[in-house]
């Protein structure tokens, strides 16, 4: 995979559309709220709910767009798409990748945020 | 043309989304004020009046879509422009809002110039609708803007039972030889504000004037459960009003004016008449012919107000009629019973 963590014209366009200050805040909210997401996809798995766990992959690809965080948006994407798995492993598994990609377009976020 | 600040309400889940959304349209110089699901806008809309609606559909409580069907559904809100920003996926997602009348759809994220040309335009079409209402309100009755609304702009006509009144100013020609024509347009509008205040404060509605001369519409182009019965006491309150504007005008040592009322009662054919570019709300029919007949027959028999069979059959004791026998109007076949309503004061 050579596609980028973060793509930056996304967030380049960002700045320039809503100021680098704005952007800044933006990406820390996001940052804030991210991880409110992954705890509730990770609930949404455990208690089998269809709806939330779709809601917060839709959210959480929503966010990655924005941000130009390509990577974790099509994992996301993915288990939007796909909801709940019938073998709850096979998500287990996901969400562990869908993780370690969080962190990883975290702290390139947090990079771009600070310039 | 949309430089004026518009307010917009934007309501999406996502903290995200919604501080981007009002950044962007904060900086187009409009005012967001924002929503956390569908419930909780519409309580917002409900509450105080919005210029455009940014709308999220994964929602929850309530999501987009049930949010636009509720506002197709209410005749206060339908009207308010959507644009569906989201990312939601699938195509019949997308048509399935427009369906629903959202204005336009955004994909997230939300492209700022694209979303700042949508706001314009959306803003610009409320903007002519509202002008487009407005005129419709300042030139029709509140019931005919109110049924063009509902049932939108048609040709043609459908059957309701109604009661149609004319009413004429007495001798109107002399006495405008005598006036000068400001004074004139002063007497007309202050007889039609009387005549319009009467008429509609009994349900009633006036859909021409001419002249000195006006028609109203008693259950039509909404019904009216005692069209008769409405009908009548708006012409006692006519003519009651007429007495008292006398009363003014002699005081200013101007003269009295003296009105015909006449009223029948039947079956109408109620529709707009005209072209598909002007048009009017009007009725036709037998009845509307019988009532402009009485109306005319005032003069021949000196009394106030004309009834016909159909519209004194109707009336409850209350109301004190005089009949005047069967008279052979022209341009009909079979003469028709008539009666005279006494005004509440003089016996």
């Amino acid at each position: 995979m050579n596609e980028p963590v973060i793509d930056p014209t996304v967030y380049a366009a960002l700045q320039e559309t809503t100021g680098a200050e704005f952007a800044a805040e933006l990406a820390d909210t996001f940052l804030e709220e991210a991880s409110g997401m992954l705890a509730e996809l990770r609930n949404a798995r455990s208690e089998n709910h269809a709806d939330r766990f779709r809601r917060a992959a839709h959210s959480l690809k929503s966010n990655s767009n924005t941000f130009g965080a390509v990577r974790l948006a099509a994992l996301a994407r993915d288990l939007e798409l796909k909801g709940l798995d019938p073998d709850p492993a096979r998500d287990t598994t996901a969400l562990a990748a869908l993780e370690a990609e969080y962190t990883r377009a975290a702290a390139a976020l947090k990079d771009l945020r600070n310039g | 043309m949309v430089d004026a600040a518009a307010r917009l309400l934007i309501v999406d889940d996502n903290k995200v989304n919604r501080l981007l959304l009002s950044r962007s349209v904060e900086m187009q110089g409009h005012r967001a004020a924002l929503a956390e699901n569908g419930r909780i806008a519409l309580e917002m809309l409900r509450r105080e009046p919005y210029d455009l609606l940014l709308l999220d559909i994964e929602m929850p409580e309530m999501d987009g879509f049930a949010v636009l069907e509720q506002l197709k559904a209410d005749p206060q809100l339908r009207d308010l422009p959507v644009i569906v920003t989201s990312s939601v996926e699938g195509l019949d997602n997308i048509v399935r809002c427009i369906g629903l009348g959202a204005e336009d759809y955004l994909p997230k994220p939300v492209n700022a110039v694209l979303l700042k040309a949508r706001i314009g335009a959306s803003l610009e079409k409320k903007r002519l609708r509202d002008q487009q209402k407005e005129l419709v309100r300042r030139f029709a009755t509140s019931e005919v803007a109110q049924d063009l609304q509902q049932s939108g702009f048609a040709l043609g006509g459908k059957r309701v039972h109604a009661s149609v009144m004319f009413s004429d100013i007495r001798g109107f020609t002399t006495l405008v030889e005598k006036l000068p024509p400001e004074e004139t347009i002063e007497l007309l509008n202050a007889y039609y504000a009387l005549m319009f205040e009467a008429i509609s404060s009994h349900g009633g509605v006036v859909n021409q004037m001419i002249g000195d001369g006006l028609m109203a519409l008693f259950g039509a182009p909404l019904p009216l459960d005692d069209c008769a019965g409405s009908a009548v006491a708006a012409a006692l309150e006519m003519v009651e009003l007429i007495e008292q504007f006398n009363l003014e005008r002699s005081a200013a040592q101007r003269p009295s004016i003296r009105i015909g009322i006449g009223v029948a009662t039947g079956e109408v054919v109620a529709g707009y008449t005209g072209t598909q570019q002007r048009a009017t709300y009007t009725c036709i029919g037998d009845t509307v012919n019988l009532a402009a007949r009485l109306e005319a027959h005032t003069k021949v028999v000196g009394r106030g107000i004309l009834i016909d069979e159909s519209t004194q059959r109707s009336l409850t004791d209350g109301v004190r009629t005089e009949a005047l026998g069967a008279v052979p109007f022209k341009g009909k076949t079979a003469t028709a019973e008539i009666f005279a309503v006494a005004s509440g004061r003089s016996s």
